[in-house]
């Protein structure tokens, strides 16, 4: 019911963080992973991480702003193992600001790299999948997208946008069989995270029912389920994994 | 080999499912053949792959009759 034999997954941001825990979820449950970074070093890690894992897959360098990128790196997925049927859209950046203080290269680029990127990767595998009569897309939003944070409007729009855009898509799609749905994680043990000073994380933990920050594991299972057969009734749906912090 | 006409007409015939008979040249994919937007998406990744061509979106939002697809790959190819 969770076994991803014979699906190819490609997973944008995948040398660390979320990414990386989501790629290798994924290959363990038996899917071939195909997982990008931005820089040449990012994908030989991911090769190598792969690899020791046991994986069948490979890294790929990808910037996800530029479209004849994102078709190359498409195109070596499909050259190597067929046409992706899972697409994991994780890849992403902060740059926080007080809005009052923001400049529009801080706007421009998280709107580019987290929203106008989920559609230039979803366009590009949409054509297999519509082929295949199935497909998976999985866009990794944030809780910020849903109840807001200080210093993020750029970020919390962005992620926003990711979830409106997951939900008109899986009307779009629905009746070829390609579900699409989005993981909305609350604050995760990552280098994103780091970020934040003690005060900010026990504030953080305090509010959160279960009492902790979540690790990377628990985001990369709700996206396996999403992927999984077990899933294949569920589109258009946002999952939140924030040991509740926030609730819908 | 078969004329462009009648490869055109087969694969809408596949794509949309319809009887070929159904499927004369002035035939229009949405208002006669039942075909929904998506399906007309479709219909040209099937058209682009028999052909082996790319077909430009703003070229492809023009095709919407039998007889314009294979107006469309008369004046493009071979």
């Amino acid at each position: 019911m969770f076994s991803l034999e014979n699906e190819t997954a490609l997973v944008t941001g995948a040398s660390r963080g979320i990414g990386r825990a989501i790629a290798t979820g994924l290959g363990q449950a038996g899917a071939r992973v195909v997982g990008t970074a931005t820089s040449g070093a990012g994908a030989e890690r991911i090769t190598a991480h792969l690899e020791e894992a046991g994986i069948k897959g490979f890294g790929v360098t990808l910037n996800v702003t530029d479209a004849d990128s994102v078709s190359a790196a498409v195109a070596a997925v499909t050259e190597a193992y067929g046409a992706p049927t899972v697409l994991v859209n994780n890849a992403g950046i902060t740059r926080d600001n007080l809005l009052m203080r923001m400049k529009d290269d801080e706007w421009d680029d998280i709107i580019d790299t987290d929203l106008s990127s989920v559609y230039r990767m979803s366009k590009a595998v949409l054509r297999g999948m519509m082929k295949a009569r199935r497909g998976r897309i999985i866009n990794i939003a944030s809780v910020v997208g849903l109840m807001g944070n200080s210093g993020q409007t750029n970020y919390a729009a962005a992620k926003a946008g990711v979830m409106g855009m997951t939900r008109s898509l899986a009307r779009e799609v629905g009746t070829r069989g390609i579900t699409v749905n989005a993981v909305a994680p609350g604050f995760i043990e990552t280098d994103m995270t780091d970020e934040l000073n003690e005060a900010q994380r026990e504030a953080l933990v305090g509010q959160t029912p279960l009492a902790r920050l979540g690790r990377a594991e628990d985001i990369a299972a709700a996206v396996c389920y999403l992927a999984s057969p077990a899933a294949g009734f569920v589109t258009g749906e946002t999952l939140n994994v924030n040991g509740g912090l926030y609730m819908a | 080999m078969s004329s462009i006409e009648e490869r055109v007409k087969k694969i809408v015939v596949e794509q949309l499912g319809v009887k070929e008979e159904e499927v004369n040249s002035e035939a229009s994919f949405v208002d006669d053949l039942g075909a929904d937007s998506l399906d007309t998406v479709e219909l040209v990744m099937a058209l682009e792959e028999e052909f082996e061509c790319e077909i430009p979106d703003e070229e492809a939002e023009k095709i919407t009759t039998v007889q314009q697809a294979v107006d469309y790959i008369n004046a493009n190819l071979e």
